[in-house]
């Protein structure tokens, strides 16, 4: 019952939203008529950003109703000063905004169109609810009762025996309406996509925007990366290298004068050798660990399953991507490790390895505690970004108590 | 007789190091190679006492000497392999302990500057005895939830168990802790019982139960 009269209070609440939609439309024109007498400038700004709320309603309901997703497309916009000039920029801005337009054109064309499909959607179920009931109005307005009902006089002077014909009439329609009203609905996204999604131009400007961002991120990481590496060197090898120099110097003068001292120094010099070259390993490791190197993510996830300490199932196979997309997927995976061991302390975790339609999916999931959350300083939020900039994405469901099941996405 | 050697290494200046070394200590080198398909032809041609193989090598760079390590062991099953790395990966020790035969070693290069300990560690190898590195029991060690039954063990114990996983004989690891050799006995015992192991008069098969259980 429920499933047959939602199309009919979504129905009614688009068909409202059309009517508001007049009224803010008006409001849009008149602004921009005042254009020419100067005070629109303050005006159109604030009347568009109506319009645009209004369609950004109207965009998620169409989404949660018909089930047809529609982006935002507007851009974003910059602060303006308060002035009269601020104010005119801000509204040559908003006019050149080809999303602007489209609004326009919506905020016309919406109220004709979308309202018929929204209005049939929501009034065919009651309608039919009307046929069957029709016996009962016929005798209760008998006098005044005028009409048709689907084609059958049932008005004055027509034998009360019509009446009855509407029921089964009733009947029909409203079991057809459980079919056709979510249709009409469908149908009315799909309408309002074809003028609200955002054009082309938009779809541009906003990838580029996000290139622009995610290049920032990346171009900041490596910075940051190399600032890294040239610490450790600094402070770690080099250091050594240094101090070993200076031991092997004064062995060549203790050689002879003191050969039991030379050869104590000499031991230490190898001590600091060896840890020197235990640094330099630490650093290639975190720079490009050498089983990614030789074997792909596959072997190198299991590697670090290996490594973490804990229980971790690697199920599938990937053969060789692309090396970035590697050396992504795998610090990803890495830190995903590390957060489950810090945060979550689980009995056992989950790797699932995936390689579908040009897409690489891996699924962490472990037992733990659960409740992990981007903002948490978990270190999720760097991740998500430093994926982003090969048009990865992160996914995470992890309720308090757990499971929590973190999915990665990198395009490749 | 001479037990005979056969070197895959690419770093020429490596390559003719390990040959001096090893000639030096009674080996006879029956090839020196500098890349992966020559490697495994080498091995299975001269069929030798003890392999000692570098995992990097051309042709890509990649893990070329450990796969011509492994192919030959699945053709020529315990054939004594020793390999040499600039790192250790716990994966690659699981790879050449999997078939269980020992006659296998897996050390840093490092290791080469320590020339009594590394030539011990290819006589052992080649006597079907195991060498692991102590970076990969270290981290087999401490393998957090994975390995709580280790917290039973004394801090002695440990130690012990340690270096016998590396493949260290009782005498080896006597003499190292500066301990007698009932003693280490008495740990030994103490170790197997606690973790649950069969015990085992065979040095090389201890190892390998050792190993085998640490790898869960």
């Amino acid at each position: 019952m429920n499933k047959t009269f939602t199309p009919v209070r979504h129905g009614f609440a688009l068909v409202g939203l059309s009517l508001v939609q007049i009224l803010v439309w008006s409001w849009v024109v008149v602004a921009l008529t005042l254009l020419l007498l100067g005070v629109g400038v303050f005006l159109v700004p604030e009347a568009v950003m109506k319009q645009r709320r209004l369609a950004e309603l109207s965009r998620r309901l169409s989404g949660k109703w018909s089930g047809v997703e529609i982006p935002s497309p507007y851009l974003p916009e910059r602060a303006y000063p308060k002035s009269f000039l601020g104010q005119a920029e801000r509204t040559r801005a908003l006019l050149s905004d080809p999303a602007t337009w489209r609004d326009m054109l919506w905020g016309v064309a919406d109220p004709v169109i979308g309202i018929i499909l929204a209005s049939f959607a929501a009034v065919l179920p009651l309608y039919g609810i009307e046929g069957v009931l029709m016996p009962l109005i016929r005798a209760a307005t008998s006098d005044q009762f005028n009409d048709w009902y689907a084609g059958i006089p049932v008005g004055e002077g027509y034998p009360a025996s019509n009446a009855w014909l509407c029921v089964p009439a009733g009947i029909a329609i409203f079991a057809l309406s459980r079919n056709l009203s979510p249709r009409l609905l469908h149908l009315h996204g799909l309408w309002t996509r074809l003028l609200l999604s955002p054009g082309s131009d938009t779809v541009l400007t906003q990838r580029i925007k996000q290139l622009t961002l995610t290049r920032a991120d990346a171009v900041d990481n490596s910075a940051a990366e190399l600032r890294r590496i040239e610490r450790d060197l600094h402070d770690g090898a080099q250091a050594r290298l240094v101090a070993m120099g200076m031991s092997l110097g004064a062995i060549e003068h203790l050689l002879e004068k003191d050969p039991e001292k030379a050869r104590v120094l000499l031991a230490e010099a190898r001590v600091t050798s060896a840890k020197a070259l235990n640094e330099l390993r630490d650093l290639v490791r975190g720079i490009h660990p050498p089983v990614l190197a030789d074997r792909g993510l596959s072997d190198a996830i299991r590697a670090l399953a290996l490594d973490s300490g804990l229980n971790v199932d690697v199920q599938g196979t990937l053969p060789r991507l692309a090396p970035p997309i590697e050396s992504a997927a795998y610090f990803a995976v890495s830190e995903l490790l590390t957060n489950a061991a810090k945060h979550a302390d689980p009995d056992r975790v989950w790797i699932d390895l995936r390689l579908e339609d040009g897409m690489l999916r891996i699924g962490v999931t472990d037992d733990g505690l659960g409740g992990a959350s981007f903002d948490g300083g978990t270190g999720l939020r760097g991740i998500e970004r430093r994926l982003a900039t090969f048009d990865g994405v992160l996914a995470l469901n992890s309720p308090p108590g757990g499971p929590t099941l973190v999915t990665l996405e990198l395009p490749c | 007789m001479l037990k005979r050697v056969v070197i895959g290494e690419d770093l020429a200046l490596l390559r003719e190091g390990l040959v001096h070394l090893l000639e030096a200590h009674g080996f006879e080198i029956a090839a020196a190679v500098d890349n992966g398909p020559s490697l495994l032809k080498a091995l299975l041609e001269h069929r030798p006492d003890v392999a000692v193989v570098d995992v990097r090598m051309p042709p890509t760079f990649t893990d070329e000497g450990l796969q011509a390590a492994l192919e030959a062991r699945r053709q020529v099953p315990g054939l004594p392999v020793l390999v040499l790395s600039q790192y250790v990966e716990q994966l690659y020790a699981r790879e050449l302990l999997a078939d269980g035969t020992g006659g296998v070693g897996y050390l840093l290069k490092d290791r080469v500057f320590d020339t009594s300990q590394f030539v011990e560690a290819v006589e052992r190898v080649a006597g079907g005895g195991t060498a692991m590195d102590p970076e990969v029991i270290a981290r087999l060690l401490n393998r957090g939830r994975a390995t709580r039954p280790l917290e039973r063990l004394t801090p002695r114990e440990k130690e012990v168990l340690a270096l016998m996983a590396e493949g260290r004989s009782n005498a080896a690891i006597s003499q190292q802790l500066v301990v007698s050799d009932g003693a280490v006995a008495k740990h030994t015992t103490s170790i197997f019982n606690k973790l649950d192991l069969q015990v085992s008069d065979d040095d090389n098969r201890r190892v390998l139960a050792v190993l085998a259980y640490l790898n869960g």
